[in-house]
């Protein structure tokens, strides 16, 4: 344990800040802690800690991705045509969404890779075009959503389990103690066990790390080193995807807002520093960086319950965030040795 | 004896017109310990490397047990057993001891990487090279330099070579690793495993190797077995001219004015009460096991730790130095020579020209202009007073070999015109021709009245350049020699902090 916070310590610092920051949110709440503020804020969560999970693969490559926040766009425009009909015809919309979305990424990391441009400059240009693409299919705002499937996704346990009639309509005694979880929580953590945490015991998984801690020595030892930049895009593009489909049911539309993008995509690298992966690669991941999107959120949150006037918002998040990066960076204080700054 | 287990024939590489291998004709044997010998530059570690398939031939021909094979990269040459062991260390900072052992091939389960079977498989090589000390949980990050070496060996072997090549494999061992590599060594041979072994240390390739090649300016000269040749002969056949004298003559002793003086100088549990004295004109050496203090007390002068305590003068009164700023801008200006060239020594993929000045740009700009006059002139006088060789002073200093390499570090700091000289192990991997080079530089320095504190990890450089030596043991100074009493005996007795029993 002691060991692990040694080697963890900016997650660690990142899970005390979001923990100090959310428990004295729900204290200082009129209403105090329920279920349904939890639900609502779990739904805010969700996109922007998608897209976080997104941005945090090609950091931990030592690059970044600046269109993540376009290939969500571009996957929840391609949703607005598809989440409706039968549920094979939902099944079949939501399956096309991520492919899209991964295929995006996948092209990215092909550009990276073979078309040697830096991965900054690649997306940037990739971006616009996902962008573009979605103001293709969606030149305005509009769609068509399954409202079971809205309501399903966007609500605890219980109204899933009520709305597809599973375990006796949600009064099943084995669901009892999961009914009051939101389940875009659930969404959001299972994706990342579910494809994160086996990825990052992978060869290829573990070749993104060595990657970004020495690439020289990557190479020496004779690692897949193009795979797994590949696989890296690749990955980012569907955890973007997954943000886009989410983003899709929730608004139940399609909108390809260039503004909304550029944004989702600088909250993701905000996202990835909080949480404590290192811009130059090699330390952190996909589950510290929700944490950093969750911490962002519960900063929004406080704009509700304190009379402050709107416009201040993107000035007070500013300093929020530059404070709690300045936190997380703690640790350069307590470097006895300077030259191991630089390391 | 059976055919060759790697043949290289007539091979020629060449980087940006320059020859590094021209038509080389070598082979090794299986269960043969075989040495490379050359100077800077001479081609072995672009041999190594066309060996284990980072680079490949521009002409000629490689066979692997008499089958001809073009390797894609390293890791189809590890395939076939052929197992290199870099110089610049190839393990993954961020990545657990275990995870780089198993770096390649890690043992899996289910598909997935069995995290405890690679602790397991971690924990029995560390013991198979006595390093049961390091846990395979650690990064790699907090290991010292000595003990990432000997995880690089536990890496090595856990890939059942069949040809292991050791580049430089003991330059940062301490005593106790290197006779556990002689051990191994002894061990693989027995396997009829075929080592290739390249180091700058006589004594260690005469009582390994069975086989030496020589190589010079890219081409193989000579390849004979042991005892054939005398060192002399060696030594000729690699430089191509006779050397007499292999350390600078040393004046007698006297007494000097101090220009730093330490008194129980501590550091968070590293220093431990260190008190020493430099003279002026003096070279000082500092001795004793590797991990003892001696990279601490460095850095310290220089500014670099955060925290130390005790007293220090430096010339007339001054304190230590807050930063290294400081401490090369301050009325005794000192430098420091980096243990690590390639990360704290050089900017390696900017030109010599802007590295050779990186340490003095107030000198050569008026008003924080740089003046391209002045510019030009202090870099022809590094280039000229170290001799440094290159094409052009344009070229990233990251095409040198390691010796240039590390005469553009000296050259930086020289700039500077230093009164305090610290050098941390300032000969690591670097040929028998620019170490001499070095020691003569040192002795010039000296006798122009620099002091210089200086660290090295083979006790033969101590005792042929030092004027004085201290030995450091646990963050303190336990001995202290002058003159005839630096003898490889007492450095030895005192590192290992027996001398009392001695006495």
């Amino acid at each position: 344990m002691t060991r692990w916070i040694g080697q963890n310590r900016g997650f660690a610092a990142a899970l005390a800040l979001f923990l100090a920051l959310y428990l004295s949110y729900h204290l200082m709440h009129p209403r105090g802690f329920s279920t349904a503020v939890l639900v609502q804020n779990s739904n805010e969560l969700v996109a922007i800690g998608f897209v976080a999970m997104a941005q945090t693969v090609p950091v931990l490559l030592g690059g970044l991705d600046l269109s993540v926040g376009a290939i969500m766009t571009l996957a929840a425009c391609v949703a607005s045509w598809l989440l409706d009909g039968t549920p094979l015809q939902i099944a079949f919309g939501m399956i096309a969404t991520l492919a899209v979305g991964t295929a995006f990424g996948l092209l990215n990391g092909l550009i990276v890779v073979y078309g040697r441009l830096q991965p900054i400059i690649a997306t940037l240009a990739t971006g616009a075009i996902a962008i573009g693409l979605a103001l293709l299919i969606r030149p305005n705002p509009g769609g068509n959503v399954d409202g079971d499937l809205n309501w399903a996704l966007t609500n605890s346990v219980f109204d899933f389990a009520e709305t597809y009639g599973i375990g006796q309509d949600g009064e099943a005694t084995w669901l009892a103690p999961f009914v009051n979880i939101p389940l875009p929580l659930i969404l959001l953590f299972g994706m990342a066990c579910l494809v994160w945490l086996p990825f990052k015991r992978t060869v290829t998984g573990r070749t993104i790390y060595a990657i970004g801690s020495a690439e020289g020595a990557a190479f020496a030892s004779g690692l897949p080193i193009n795979r797994a930049r590949i696989a890296a895009f690749t990955l980012a593009g569907f955890f973007a995807a997954c943000g886009g489909l989410y983003l899709a049911i929730q608004t139940s539309t399609g909108n390809a807002d260039v503004v909304q993008a550029g944004a989702y995509t600088l909250n993701s690298i905000a996202a990835v520093v909080l949480g404590g992966t290192a811009l130059l690669g090699g330390t952190g991941g996909v589950i510290a960086s929700i944490l950093g999107a969750m911490i962002l959120r519960a900063v929004s949150f406080y704009f509700r319950i304190l009379d402050i006037d709107p416009l201040l918002q993107p000035l007070i998040e500013g300093i929020v965030l530059l404070a709690a990066v300045s936190a997380v960076a703690f640790r350069t204080f307590r470097v006895k040795n300077q030259l191991e700054l630089f390391r | 004896m059976q055919g060759p287990i790697v043949e290289l024939s007539d091979v020629s590489i060449s980087f940006a017109g320059v020859k590094a291998l021209e038509g080389v004709d070598f082979a090794c044997h299986a269960g043969t310990t075989h040495a490379i010998l050359g100077e800077n530059g001479a081609g072995k570690s672009t041999l190594i490397k066309t060996i284990s398939g980072v680079l490949k031939p521009d002409t000629g021909s490689i066979a692997v047990n008499g089958r001809e094979v073009r390797f894609a990269g390293p890791a189809e040459a590890a395939d076939a057993g052929i197992v290199c062991m870099f110089q610049e260390l190839s393990l993954i900072p961020d990545l657990s001891v275990a995870d780089n052992i198993s770096l390649q091939r890690p043992p899996r389960h289910m598909g997935l990487i069995d995290r405890r079977a690679q602790i397991a498989r971690a924990e029995a090589l560390l013991a198979r090279v006595r390093c049961e000390d390091v846990d395979p949980r650690a990064m790699v990050r907090d290991l010292s330099l000595s003990r990432r070496q000997m995880v690089e060996v536990a890496k090595a072997l856990g890939r059942d070579p069949k040809v292991l090549i050791l580049d430089e494999a003991t330059s940062a061992l301490t005593q106790k690793d290197v006779e556990t590599i002689y051990g191994l060594l002894d061990e693989l041979r027995a396997d009829g495993v075929c080592s290739l072994f390249i180091s700058h240390r006589m004594h260690e390739v005469e009582a390994l190797c069975d086989r030496l090649s020589v190589f010079r300016n890219g081409r193989h000269v000579e390849t004979f077995g042991k005892g054939e040749r005398s060192d002399a002969e060696i030594v000729r056949l690699m430089i191509g001219r006779d050397v007499t004298a292999k350390f600078p003559p040393k004046p007698a002793p006297k007494e000097r004015e101090p220009v730093i003086r330490l008194e129980e100088l501590r550091w968070e549990n590293r220093l431990n009460g260190v008190s020493l004295s430099l003279g002026k004109g003096e070279i000082l050496g500092i001795g004793g096991l590797d991990g003892q203090g001696q990279k601490e007390l460095l850095l310290a002068l220089f500014g670099v730790l955060k925290g130390v305590e005790g007293k220090v003068t430096v010339g007339e009164g001054d304190g230590l130095a807050a930063s290294p700023h400081a401490a090369k801008t301050g009325r005794n200006r000192i430098a420091l020579i980096p243990e690590d060239r390639k990360t704290e020594g050089l900017m390696l993929s900017l030109s010599i020209a802007d590295n050779i000045v990186a340490a003095a740009l107030d000198k050569v700009s008026g008003r924080g202009v740089l003046d391209q006059a002045r510019l030009d002139a202090a870099i022809a006088e590094g280039m000229e007073r170290l001799q440094i060789k290159a094409g052009s002073t344009e070229d990233a200093v990251k095409t040198l070999s390691g010796g240039n390499q590390q005469k553009v570090v000296l050259a930086k700091w020289l700039m500077i015109a230093p009164d305090v000289i610290l050098m941390n192990d300032p000969t690591r991997g670097i040929d028998v021709g620019t170490k001499q080079e070095i020691f003569r530089m040192m002795r010039a320095l000296a006798d122009e009245g620099k002091s210089i504190l200086f660290y090295s990890s083979d006790y033969a450089e101590l005792i042929g350049c030092s004027d004085r030596v201290i030995v450091l043991y646990d963050g303190r100074v336990v001995s202290e020699l002058t003159g005839e009493a630096i003898t490889e005996e007492a450095i030895v007795a005192a590192s290992l902090n027996i001398q009392g029993e001695m006495a």
